[in-house]
């Protein structure tokens, strides 16, 4: 059974009044435990409605949103508890810091979970070093933080929570690359070692390509394809025709084809490409 | 001819917001020049001193030692305060907080209303400027319904309106979709070639820095690196030391390189990637 599900999923803006607008429309969706997704699609596509309905936060216009097989709006569903299980990050968190101290405010959800003392400190210590805040930026006021610094705190705000899925909106959106790497880098470790779902949303298919295990594409408020970033890539020439723009890399291996250099997989990230080319060269087997 | 933009030897601190008694210097001795007509990107990571540089360049930060010079002028002097903003315009990264008015065309208008500039020429400038950022079908659109990408084309209009010699742009695409960011670059380039305005960009996107004519690289508040992109670029160690990047095809060559292939380091389009990969193949199979 999926941990998440969407069922003819539709969200429609300012029903009635001359600015309606359908911003997710009849998805249907399936997110398997421990998977890795990136949701990448034009600006309007939907992609933020659709992560605000996968926690609750806003409610469908029709459909059904399935958490373990449960539709969260049911009359007696526990939604306070749905927002636990699904924590969302929303886009430039670092403006949502309140608490006088970074450490505050981490607790902060876990705090509202109920927890006990022991248990808080237990989270806001592992989560800030998942996130690679130093100790002793915890008593700090968060406004003293550079803007890297206090987004990585209000990303460890939701994970200390310990969701069971963590949903990311454009969580690298205004960062340098280093920056960017970093808490890429941090999410593949958390996911690992935690197993939960991660979804990331972005707008760097670089990123997403080197990270996620499933891609999903949406466009006018529906969905393209769901599948690996190889069957993904693939489908490259319908990509760009949507504005969405292929990594350079995979763009490198399309105009080798075209050169009559081909090979039997879409190419996504540099290394990968560099080793198939390398085997070629050399006339073995690509090691990957 | 004299350069348009002069930073001679220029230091700048901040005052420490906790210990107000200490300065941070974030500016260590820069100097640099800019040509009339230059489309520059300025790169480094955050925090590396590129955005109090940018603020320099048409007075919105004064330095602390040494000397800006925009067309002649002293930026310290405050006679001059208006002459120097309408010779250097600068666009920021977030096109919400730029944007002043409820319709597009006045919003381009604003800044010619406070320079008095006549009505009739008024008219005509506002529409030269949003047919050159191609917003002119616009006009009359509220700001916010447009994308992030045509606010960020307003915003440039608005300036360009003014007939800047130069615009600062500091992460003008951060904010917006791939599809944003090629309008916006697209626009870019086209002022800078069709209307000779001198372009400096600041940006965190390697890609986009790949399309300017120079590239200036700013770490711990001094220039380490003035010189074209594949220059720049072909030094991929050092830029991922720097905590930055290089476009993906200059580092699939490097990695190529790095196993003893004969490829170009100043490879940095997918295009030149492919045919010098091509060639490679061609030759090994002989």
């Amino acid at each position: 059974m999926p941990i998440l599900e969407a069922k003819d999923l539709t969200y429609t803006y300012s029903i009635g009044s001359p600015f309606e607008k359908t911003a997710v429309d009849h998805i249907n969706l399936q997110i398997e435990q421990g998977e890795f997704v990136g949701i990448i699609g034009h600006t309007g596509s939907g992609k933020s409605t659709l992560m605000q309905m996968m926690n609750g936060l806003l409610k469908p216009t029709a459909g059904t949103v399935l958490l373990d097989g449960k539709d969260i709006w049911e009359k007696d569903a526990d939604r306070r508890s749905v927002r636990f299980q699904v924590g969302l990050v929303f886009q430039y968190p670092e403006y949502q810091l309140f608490e006088e101290t970074v450490y505050k405010d981490i607790a902060f959800g876990p705090k509202n979970m109920g927890l006990d003392e022991k248990e808080i400190d237990r989270r806001v210590r592992e989560t800030a070093e998942a996130v690679g805040l130093r100790e002793e930026l915890l008593e700090k006021a968060p406004y003293a933080l550079s803007g890297g610094q206090k987004r990585r705190v209000a990303i460890a705000g939701v994970m200390a929570m310990e969701p069971r899925v963590l949903i990311l909106d454009e969580p690298t959106a205004g960062l340098d690359p280093k920056g960017r790497t970093k808490i890429l880098s941090q999410l593949r470790e958390y996911h690992k070692r935690t197993g939960c779902t991660v979804m990331l949303v972005s707008h760097s298919m670089e990123d997403v390509a080197k990270y996620v295990s499933r891609l999903l594409v949406l466009s006018h408020a529906k969905v393209v394809c769901y599948d690996t970033p190889a069957n993904v890539f693939a489908r490259g020439d319908e990509l760009e025709k949507m504005g969405l723009a292929l990594p350079q890399i995979t763009r490198v291996f399309r105009l080798l084809r075209d050169r009559g250099i081909t090979f039997p997989d879409e190419v996504y990230t540099v290394n990968y490409g560099a080793e198939l080319l390398r085997a070629r060269l050399e006339g073995r087997a690509p090691q990957c | 001819m004299e350069s348009l933009i002069k930073i001679d030897n220029v230091r700048f601190s901040y005052q420490n917001t906790e210990e107000p008694e200490k300065q941070t210097e974030v500016l260590k001795g820069i100097s640099l020049e800019f040509e009339h007509g230059e489309l520059v990107a300025v790169l480094g990571h955050n925090g590396s001193g590129k955005s109090t540089m940018a603020k320099l360049l048409n007075a919105i930060l004064l330095p602390t030692e040494g000397t800006v010079t925009v067309a002649g002028m002293d930026t310290k002097d405050e006679d001059k305060l208006l002459d120097i903003r309408q010779h250097v315009g600068m666009v920021f990264q977030n096109p919400d907080n730029q944007i002043v008015a409820t319709i597009v065309e006045e919003d381009v208008a604003f800044g010619l209303e406070n320079l008095g500039v006549p009505t009739d020429e008024m008219r005509a400038r506002v529409d030269q400027a949003l047919h050159a950022v191609g917003m002119y079908e616009f006009r009359e659109h509220a700001p916010h319904q447009l994308s992030g990408g045509q606010k960020q084309r307003v915003a440039i209009a608005g300036i360009i309106a003014m007939r800047p010699d130069c615009i600062v742009l500091d992460e003008p695409t951060a904010m917006l979709d791939p599809q944003g960011r090629k309008e916006v670059m697209r626009t870019i380039r086209l002022l800078n070639r069709d209307y000779g305005i001198t372009v400096i960009l600041i940006t965190h996107e390697m890609d986009e820095a790949a399309q300017c004519d120079r590239v200036i690289v700013i770490d711990h508040g001094t220039v380490h690196m003035d010189a074209p992109p594949e220059k720049v670029f072909s030094h991929v160690q050092e830029m991922r030391e720097l905590g930055l990047d290089v476009p993906q095809p200059t580092e699939l060559c490097d990695l190529l390189r790095q196993a003893g292939y004969d490829l170009d380091p100043e490879i940095m389009t997918p295009e030149a990637a492919a045919d010098a990969i091509a060639k490679l193949m061609q030759s090994a199979n002989k």
